[in-house]
């Protein structure tokens, strides 16, 4: 890699709070205690689909050591949702539960197990109704319906770029096949949690375990109808989220509510078994696809039919049903698509945003399907993606605009990789992706800003960046630090973060679409340019030079050709206040994306600033009598634009190759009859240090125009193209094929025998 | 129905009144404000309440308190000496072996049992022993090296 004579930026730089995370000092929203604090628990309903006809909450209220009880009729009853036009969810319900594992009442004790026996002593009355479980049939007209309305569709897109009907009769090749992924939950070491405490007459403090806090903010703001003003919340340390800690949640309302009502900070920390069944899980997809192709494989038409089981609520659904669309050919060129996506309720747990957000299941479907057709023609993958492959300047058929592309150079990287003949029983899968760097659109329609950031300047040489961004331990601390750093020419030590505190900090939408690094990486950038502007000028003055011909490196302000002529940062500082007769040396920046709309309807519009590109290759071993899979090393070539912290961004693509490896061969959530089976670490499998590949990372940088020092999307991509780059490996080394996600040895066993038939 | 006990904790000595059902978990965390060591399941099957029980990496959440009665204690906070972190805290630190920071704790002081154990463990035998930790940041990459770093000093 290029290394830009930076003096922080692009160095492997250790994370800015890893010594209190390893030391055991960092705290997180389970660790804290506050005087007087309430335990709160949450009884949900155990049935997938009813009516409630009364709700008797007298025996518990009599418990010794019980504080409060609520039910709907302590909420106000207004419902919330990721996207404020289809928010279908209420705090508590009202009359009807739709999943096992609906929230029904809530419980504030001064003990944990006291709360938990008080939730036993709450007597439901439910009217059982029929349920549906099965996306394809909640899409009849005759299903019972989960909510108010015509059917259980919770959103619906459907464009057509080109004609796909034409498409497929130039092509000389078309291919047609029905994929189906799985539900999986993010399983973030840390369950989700928060703390309540309501200060009369009318201040609400909220600690929450959250990827947003200006977001969580907002909804609690029209869920409780108090002003923003009124609340605010904190971000302690988060035990990891991967979009499963975006959202608002009942327990958050209910934590306030409870903290209301008895005058006592209320925590509330969900058991591992409701962090599988009571948060969010990846959509689980059916995706019918088509693909029209000319000899050469060139990409002539693509069409596909998408039906994704949202469970019992919309959740970040219409933009799950949105992102799959928009990244149908992205990171490739077809020059006629067509898309249609229903998103359909179901009686079971939420689906909501998950690492990839849609884009993992589309993704697997096409890569695939694409691995099948270069098969098929006698051609190699990679030159299919090489012939296909979106470039620098490219605006896509959707509008998506293309400012920076290193997609070509990692297809080239990987094929270099590429070992020639395999032993039996050995192979190799290919598969690519592209992401996004934040979106350029509002999900939820508000007037916020998209980020800022504020940097103060102090006189002992250290600087104070303060920021919304709330940092869930993917490193965008240290990142924002790196940059200041530069910016500022101090040291990564020398920046002391204050982050994530609606009360302290300037607005940032949190770490979500993968958009910290770009932007509030822009932000940050734009204040501390405006701090340097400040102190070069003021040097400038005392040592008799012109402020272009001075430089802030190494600790120090000098002048570029005589470096021994300059004052250390800490008296630039000093000097800058005195010759504004005391004002504070700060600097303000704020990043709003250039192109604003995305029209959900025509699918049209720029979904991100920038977009990251990646391709990766899986090597396996099979043991053919057992079906069984072993991943033995991926190798990845990402194009992150610059790499900011070449260690950090290392450590997200080893994070989602283990995830992603998770999620290919044998994560699933077994739902029966809308119940979970498997809501336990012993039953539902994670990758542990023995099931993991090796990785070996290449990075690409494309340097954007627009990021911050070239920088885009590190934290999602990867585990995009991981799935389909294991499948198509294993194709490679048995010939089956599997349609359906997770791929166990079963469904490989099976597709062996059909093979053979 | 409550029990009085004797404890070493991080080389100092307590006697401490438990209830019988309470874990050594919940002890650490809530009677004695020792948070470095996490719950994230409260059934064994995670790792993130790894504490050394006499020099063996134990699931808090599955000991009861009064089991660890009479027993030496070594938990995230004991490892340090004042200013200068053990040589896997830092080595964790230095290879970005540390992502959320949840698992941590519970990965560093199994790989102290092992490392005590063994001084020069094989990469599979590290990942053998760390198996019973569940990490999803990391893919477990760097945590490998950087034990492997301070093992083959």
């Amino acid at each position: 890699m290029k290394h830009h004579n930076y003096s922080i930026i692009g160095h492997r730089q250790p994370a800015v709070d890893a010594a209190s995370k390893a030391t055991g000092q960092a705290q997180y929203t389970v660790d804290i205690q506050l005087p007087g604090m309430l335990w709160g628990k949450i009884l949900r309903s155990k049935y997938p689909h009813a009516r409630i006809l009364n709700i008797d909450t007298s025996k518990a209220e009599k418990l010794a050591g019980i504080k409060a009880v609520i039910t709907h009729k302590d909420t106000l009853g207004k419902k919330f949702g990721f996207v404020r036009n289809t928010a279908d969810q209420y705090p508590l319900a009202v009359d009807k539960v739709r999943y096992i594992g609906d929230e029904i009442a809530a419980v504030a004790a001064v003990a944990e197990d006291v709360a938990e026996e008080a939730l036993a002593l709450i007597r439901v009355d439910y009217e059982v109704l029929p349920a549906v479980f099965d996306p394809l049939e909640a899409i009849d007209p005759e299903a019972p319906l989960i909510h108010d309305g015509q059917n259980n569709i919770s959103a619906r897109l459907a464009w057509e770029f080109g004609n796909v009907e034409e498409g497929f009769g130039e092509s000389d090749f078309v291919r047609q096949d029905t994929f189906y992924t799985q539900p999986v939950n993010h399983c973030p070491l840390e369950p989700h949690a928060c703390v309540a405490s309501f200060e009369p007459p009318d201040h609400l403090t909220v600690w929450a375990s959250t990827q947003g806090v200006f977001y969580l903010r907002n909804q609690l703001s029209r869920t409780l109808d108090m002003p923003i003003s009124n609340i605010r919340v904190i971000r302690p340390q988060v035990g990891g989220a991967f979009g499963g800690k975006i959202e608002l949640f009942p327990f958050n309302v209910c934590a306030a509510i409870l903290s209301q009502k008895t005058g006592k900070p209320v925590k509330i920390v969900c058991t591992r078994e409701e962090v599988f069944t009571a948060t969010r899980c990846r959509h689980p997809m059916i995706i019918h696809l088509k693909t029209g192709v000319k000899k050469d494989g060139a990409l002539v038409a693509v069409q596909a039919r998408i039906i994704l089981d949202g469970g019992a609520y919309n959740s970040t659904g219409p933009v799950a049903t949105y992102l799959a669309g928009a990244f149908l050919c992205l990171p490739l060129k077809a020059r006629n698509i067509k898309y249609e996506g229903f998103r359909v309720y179901t009686n079971k747990p939420v689906c909501g945003a998950q690492r990839g957000h849609a884009v993992p299941q589309i993704r697997f479907a096409i890569e695939s399907q694409l691995d099948i057709i270069a098969e098929t023609l006698g051609l190699d993958p990679i030159e299919l993606h090489l012939k296909n492959a979106v470039q620098t300047g490219d605006v896509t058929l959707n509008k998506q605009v293309i400012t920076s592309c290193g997609f070509s150079e990692c297809l080239e990287k990987i094929k270099a990789q590429r070992s020639p003949a395999l032993p039996e029983g050995k192979g190799i899968g290919f598969a690519t992706c592209a992401f996004v760097s934040g979106a350029t659109y509002h999900l939820f329609f508000t007037t916020e800003a998209f980020a800022n950031a504020i940097i103060q300047a102090n006189e002992d040489g250290t600087v104070s960046l303060i920021t919304g961004v709330a940092d869930i331990g993917q490193g965008s601390d240290t990142v924002l630090a790196m940059i200041t750093a530069e910016e500022l020419g101090i040291g990564v030590k020398d920046i002391k973060l204050i982050t994530a505190d609606t009360d302290l900090t300037p607005y940032d939408w949190g770490s979500g679409s993968s958009r910290v690094t770009y932007q509030a990486g822009n932000a940050t950038k734009m204040a501390a340019a405006q701090v340097k502007k400040l102190l070069l000028e003021a040097v400038s003055h005392e040592l008799d030079v012109y402020p272009e011909e001075l430089v802030a490196r190494d600790g120090r302000i000098f002048v570029r050709d005589r470096p021994e002529k300059g004052i250390s940062f800490a008296e630039a500082v000093s000097l800058a206040q005195k010759s504004t007769g005391g004002e504070p040396i700060i600097g303000q920046g704020e990043f709003q994306p250039q192109e604003a709309k995305v029209n959900l309807q025509s699918g049209e519009g720029n979904t991100s600033p920038a977009y990251s590109f990646g391709a990766q290759l899986a090597q396996v071993e099979i043991d053919k009598e057992l079906g069984k899979v072993k991943v033995t090393k991926m190798v990845v070539a990402h194009d992150c634009g610059l790499a900011i912290n070449p260690m950090a961004i290392e450590g997200q693509i080893e994070g989602s190759i283990a995830m992603g490896h998770g999620q290919a061969l044998y994560e699933e959530l077994i739902q029966e009859k809308g119940q979970t089976l498997n809501a336990d670490f012993i039953n539902y499998r994670l990758p542990t240090a023995r099931d993991v590949p090796e990785v070996e990372t290449m990075l690409v940088e494309s340097v954007d125009p627009g990021g911050p020092y070239g920088a885009k999307e590190s934290g999602e991509g990867i585990i995009v193209s991981t799935i389909p780059a294991i499948a198509n490996a294993i194709s490679n080394a048995t010939g089956g094929r599997i349609h359906s996600l997770p791929l166990t040895p079963e469904k490989l066993l099976k597709a062996l025998e059909q093979k053979t038939k | 129905m409550t029990h009085q006990i004797e404890l070493i904790i991080n080389g100092e000595h307590y006697e401490l009144m438990v209830k019988a059902n309470k874990t050594l978990l919940e002890l650490l965390r809530e009677d004695l404000d020792l948070t470095g060591t996490k719950m994230g399941c409260g059934t064994g099957d995670c790792g993130a309440c790894t504490v050394l029980l006499d020099n063996r990496p134990v699931n808090a959440c599955l000991v009861l308190a009064v089991e660890a009665r009479g027993k030496e204690i070594v938990t995230i906070e004991g490892l340090a000496q004042g200013e200068t972190l053990h040589p896997l805290q830092q080595a964790f630190i230095d290879h970005g072996a540390v992502q959320c920071g949840f698992c941590t704790p519970g990965m560093i002081l199994t790989a102290k049992a092992l490392l005590d154990n063994n001084p020069n463990p094989t990469e599979p035998m590290i990942r053998r022993a760390i198996a019973g930790n569940i990490c999803r940041c990391t893919g477990y990459t760097k945590i490998v090296k950087a034990i492997m770093a301070v093992a083959s000093r």
